[in-house]
């Protein structure tokens, strides 16, 4: 217990199902709340501030916290797309620590796979959504948008198809041994190359699974930490940002993450050489080479070379990152990844990922999501985390 | 050339932005520039997103601009190339490249702009390369 912590981690729960044909999306919510709720030893009458984010149905935060019967004091329903989880983490542990709750519950769920929504179409946020009528007609789906960010960064620094793939070989080889993961199957290289192109530079492998489920976190202050002992996991840093296209001057060579990361260091007093584990947000391949850049684990530019030859791969690289196999392979609830990024690094930290992917006496640990699209409008969330003992 | 091309959806327009869409329906595009701090910016706001002037004014841009990024959308029924164009005014814009082979679109490669009918009848500024018009 030496270093301080805005707040803890005291319970996490990632829902085992993929595709949720039988459930309502409120039912969702309510079962990833219980067992996160139970994972920390809490009920969910100790709840006393609600976190969510868009998927929430009906008027958001207060209809579920109608349906779960939740009685809370401190409510937060930012809505920062597949980053809002992350951001969450930030938020409850400033509420915790200026009184306004003492146990808050951050849950997330969705069907998009048994709803069967492609994201090949056009995204649409509706009709007052001012950007709409200048960006809608282009044909602007969430695949074309990633890959121009990789067409500029390939342009700009000589990234290749062949380094982008290796985060998606890596992220197999942890997937493997993920029981609920949805595509457990180890890939090369070449299979990454040689599946079909969706969005010039990426290929199908270069995209994430579309996934039904969700998860939920427990985040509390240190006299409910130390009630509950040694499994509750400390936030030592947290950093957010937005970034646009900032009225036309459009520059893809970074994302949100170089705003997010440095506050979340600055906050911890760490830095990224002090990493042991990292969950980075990986809608598609190069959201992860790009982040893994603005947070500053290699240059700027180097990121290509930084993630290829298994650097990424647990056991075998230098930086194992997400070790359930991430957005690429396991699980992209909702088509949001910002929660299951938190929980795996949880999992870390408390020893309790799969043996094959434990990260030996892993201490310090960062999540980090990002929400709307690297290449218009996004969220990103930095959180540094550390063992309870760290 | 001779590939077939998508279909436009209208653009949803606004008080903001309708003479934007009526100028592209003659052939003009339009960018908004701010008499406070003389920067122009994209897309068009009453309230310059630079220095929060109300003082904007629609300028004609010279239509003339390069390829910033984009990326060729393989698996639409029809596919077509998005791209973000960097006018020669200084602004970005989202766009479609069309009139030209996949293969021969490249970052940095000089465009200008042309327009499209769009399903309702509306004017939509896009792109094709420069001398291949």
């Amino acid at each position: 217990m030496s270093r301080p912590a805005k707040g803890f981690i005291a319970g996490v729960f990632e829902h085992p199902t993929r595709k949720a044909v039988d459930k309502t999306i409120p039912q969702l919510h309510a079962e990833v709340a219980l067992g996160a709720l139970k994972d920390a030893g809490l009920t969910k009458d100790d709840v006393d501030g609600y976190f969510c984010a868009g998927d929430a149905p009906g008027l958001g935060g207060l209809s579920m916290a109608e349906y779960m019967g939740l009685k809370v004091r401190h409510i937060d329903t930012t809505e920062t797309g597949g980053s809002s989880y992350t951001v969450h983490v930030g938020h409850a542990v400033d509420a915790i620590a200026a009184g306004r709750c003492s146990v808050a519950l951050v849950t997330l769920a969705g069907r998009p796979r048994a709803d069967g929504v492609a994201t090949l179409g056009s995204r649409n946020y509706g009709p007052a959504s001012p950007d709409v009528g200048f960006e809608l007609p282009y044909g602007p789906a969430i695949t074309n948008l990633y890959g121009m960010a990789a067409m500029r960064h390939m342009y700009a620094y000589g990234t290749t198809s062949e380094q982008l793939a290796w985060i998606k070989v890596a992220a197999s080889h942890h997937a493997q041994h993920n029981e609920h993961a949805l595509l457990r199957d180890v890939v090369t290289v070449d299979d990454v190359l040689n599946s079909p192109m969706i969005a010039d530079p990426l290929h199908r492998l270069d995209c994430c699974v579309i996934s039904d489920g969700g998860g939920a976190l427990v985040i509390v202050g240190p006299e409910v930490a130390r009630s509950l002992g040694g499994r509750c996991v400390k936030v030592l840093g947290t950093g957010e940002a937005v970034k646009h296209l900032n009225g036309g001057k459009v520059d893809l060579s970074h994302n949100g993450a170089a705003m997010s990361g440095p506050i979340a260091f600055a906050e911890a007093e760490l830095t990224p050489a002090d990493m042991d584990y990292v969950s980075i947000y990986d809608s598609f391949t190069i959201t992860v080479l790009q982040t893994l850049e603005d947070l500053g684990f290699c240059e700027k530019g180097a990121g290509g070379r930084f993630v290829a030859d298994g650097n990424l791969i647990s056991g075998v690289g230098k930086l194992p990152f997400n070790t359930d196999g991430g957005g690429l392979c396991n699980n992209h609830p909702g088509n949001r990844g910002g929660m299951t990024k938190v929980i795996e690094a949880v999992r870390q930290l408390r020893g309790e990922a799969h043996p094959k992917v434990q990260v030996p006496d892993c201490t310090l640990a960062l999540a980090h999501g990002t929400g709307g699209s690297i290449a218009t409008r996004m969220g990103s969330a930095t959180v540094i985390l550390g063992r309870n003992d760290a | 050339m001779s590939m077939a091309e998508r279909t436009y959806p209208d653009p949803t327009t606004n008080l903001e932005t309708e003479r934007y869409w009526a100028a592209a329906r003659d052939g003009k595009l339009l960018i908004k520039t701010c008499n406070a701090c003389g920067e122009a910016h994209y897309y068009p706001r009453e309230i310059c997103p630079h220095c929060g002037s109300t003082d904007t004014e629609w300028r004609e841009a010279s239509g003339k601009g390069t390829i910033y990024s984009y990326s060729v959308m393989r698996r639409a029924e029809t596919p077509y190339v998005i791209a973000y164009v960097t006018l020669d005014e200084g602004v970005t814009m989202m766009t479609n490249i069309v009139d030209a082979d996949f293969d021969a679109i490249a970052i940095g490669k000089a465009v200008e702009v042309t327009f499209r009918a769009t399903e309702g009848g509306m004017a939509l500024p896009v792109f094709r390369l420069a001398g291949e018009g």
